[in-house]
């Protein structure tokens, strides 16, 4: 069934068809309608999950993790301010491994305060040993958060579903519902092996000493080092659970395939423009008004931004005469966090393209289509140049 | 001249008359119809352009995209919204620079700064005022007015309550949706608040628009 609804319409929906059990979440703009949906779903009967309501993001997450700690599918949703607020508790729970889905609705970081969108809040919280996955339109989000939940569960790591505020989370345009039958199918209920139960009592996470030590069974059991290892081990791996729940959830429903990167008219193209979320598809009427002009030209948007597919940036963009990188948000001191990510990849890469770095739409910043076309025909025309330093467009000093 | 006509061949006419508006403008997306919305704070227009998004959607407009650019709203403020609709899946959800047409909830509102920005030459202006379209004058472009204000008064809405109103003039004027699927989808919309009013105001005001010349 086609629907024409909000962004965030989209992702409440997903949740819902997940059949999520426990739902905890703190109203913040633009992420407000998600919740509230929820809320709805909940007191109408449409869904049958606890939606526990709590004073605060803190109060949010750490409500989901106690859940999932019990083995409940967990959902929780945030944006900017209030995903800072609940930080401590963002790495807490992928260090304790537990798969709970969160959707972080893009928006600025105060001070100064902000309502509307780039991408900062998500990029601060990219080292916290959390998925990261962007969506460029409404059934990108939908689908993404059902398969978060698939992803996060196979691996035992937290998965953020990332959108733009406002563009994506109160625009409306149509998508697809599938069944619930068919998403049954592609996602079973959730089990855990390691969860918390009053008939076999155990203690998780507790303090963890440098070095490794046996256990009250005499096995060797890790340190906090260990721990953390692995972590970062099964985010590597995770990359192809991602790409495996791709490809099932194509066989299932027919759409996606493309996990890492999604390409427009990259294959023969000599200049790509790369960035995350809906300005990748901005970014494409902009690639047709300059394959009209005749410039090979393509435009990739990064759809897994944590772990970072290092292989699938090699594959797509070596070989390339340029890269054109556009940012919602900036590692402040040094880069966009996406180019240096890119440009890092990059490295070993014999013939290496340019790469030029553009800043836009910090703090909601109206990004003109025109605006995008003249600085990608200006960084084509500068030639092989490469450029350290950052550019910001749009700005009016 | 530009003379509408109201039966089947509307949506070619109006394709034919975009067509001449887009090859001569400086347009990024060639088939892309772009209509903007001004109303104020509180009168609905959001909820109007979702209507007609809907309507868009379900007559075979496959990219039906409704983009609000959100403020600090309070109500009675300038608000406007972005609605683009085409055959093929729209990918640009940036707010519409140089509309095709401009629907105004409010006949104050075409002396704001703003509202008619960007309208392309050959374009057209739908708008809630007691005025004749003849008592305006905007070179090239065409005007199509209405009074939504007393029309959706006199089917039983409340006083102010124009956005329903203001979609039969859509409908009329622009030719680009058929006021049955329109009437149906506010319908829809508001199933809990005078669901039968909503769409009699949307009827009657299409029945009552008057599309001037340029």
């Amino acid at each position: 069934m086609h629907v024409i609804e909000s962004g965030n319409v989209a992702a409440a929906t997903g949740v819902k068809l997940a059949r999520t059990q426990v739902i905890a979440a703190y109203p913040i703009t633009p992420q407000t309608p998600l919740t509230e949906k929820l809320s709805e779903f909940v007191s109408k009967g449409q869904m049958t999950a606890q939606y526990i309501p709590v004073e605060s993001e803190h109060s949010a997450l750490s409500v989901c993790i106690a859940a999932s700690s019990t083995g409940s599918r967990t959902f929780t949703a945030t944006s900017a301010n209030g995903l800072l607020y609940m930080s401590e508790q963002v790495h807490w729970a992928s260090g304790a491994r537990l798969p709970i889905v969160m959707c972080v609705v893009n928006r600025g970081v105060g001070a100064p305060w902000t309502v509307w969108n780039d991408h900062q809040d998500s990029i601060s919280q990219r080292d916290t040993g959390w998925i990261q996955m962007h969506a460029c339109d409404h059934q990108q989000i939908l689908d993404t958060v059902l398969k978060a939940f698939m992803v996060a569960e196979k691996v035992s790591i937290p998965v953020m579903v990332c959108y733009d505020g406002y563009l994506l989370s109160h625009s409306y345009m149509p998508f697809e519902i599938p069944k619930q039958e068919d998403v049954d199918r592609f996602l079973p209920s959730f089990s855990s092996d390691c969860k918390l139960d009053p008939e076999h009592p155990l203690n998780q996470n507790t303090v963890t000493l440098p070095d490794v030590r046996p256990d009250i069974h005499g096995n060797m059991s890790p340190g906090y080092m260990e721990i953390r290892h692995n972590l970062q081990q099964d985010l590597i791996c995770s990359l192809d659970v991602v790409k495996e729940v791709e490809d099932r959830f194509k066989g299932i429903f027919n759409r996606g395939g493309s996990p890492f990167i999604e390409s427009y008219l990259c294959e023969d193209a000599e200049y790509v423009a790369v960035c995350m979320g809906s300005l990748s598809y901005q970014l494409r009427d902009v690639v047709d008004q300059l394959r009209n002009d005749g410039q090979k030209v393509g435009v990739a948007g990064v759809r897994l931004y944590r772990p970072f597919p290092n292989q699938a940036v090699i594959d797509a963009f070596s070989g390339k005469k340029g890269l054109v990188i556009f940012e919602k948000g900036i590692s402040y001191g040094n880069q966009g966090p996406l180019f240096t990510d890119i440009t890092s990849a990059l490295y070993q890469v014999e013939e290496r393209p340019f790469a030029h770095n553009y800043i836009l739409g910090i703090g909601g910043r109206e990004i003109k289509t025109q605006d995008l076309l003249d600085t990608f025909r200006k960084s084509i025309q500068s030639g092989r140049k490469n450029e350290i330093k950052t550019e910001w467009i749009g700005l009016k000093l | 001249m530009f003379v509408f006509a109201f039966d089947m061949e509307t949506e070619f006419i109006w394709e034919k008359h975009f067509n001449n508006l887009t090859t001569n403008g400086n347009q990024m997306q060639q088939s892309t119809i772009q209509i903007r919305w001004h109303g104020r704070g509180g009168q609905g227009a959001i909820t109007a352009a979702k209507i007609v998004a809907n309507a868009a959607f379900f007559s075979g407009y496959n990219g039906a995209v409704m983009i609000p650019t959100f403020g600090t709203e309070r109500r009675g403020a300038p608000v406007l919204t972005s609605l683009k609709i085409s055959k093929e899946k729209i990918y640009d959800l940036s707010p519409i620079v140089n509309p095709d047409i401009v629907v105004v909830l409010d006949y104050l509102l075409l002396e704001e700064k703003g509202t008619l920005d960007g309208l392309k030459e050959g374009g057209m202006i739908i708008v809630n005022s007691p005025k004749t379209p003849e008592e305006y004058s905007y070179g090239h472009i065409t005007v199509a007015t209405a009074d939504v204000t007393s029309i959706a008064e006199s089917v039983g809405l409340k006083r102010g309550i124009v956005n329903t109103g203001i979609i039969g003039a859509f409908s009329k004027a622009s030719g680009l949706i058929g006021i049955d699927i329109l009437s149906e989808k506010i319908k829809d919309e508001f199933r809990d608040i005078k669901p039968e009013e909503n769409a009699e105001a949307a009827r009657l005001t299409f029945a009552k628009t008057v599309v001037g010349g340029k």
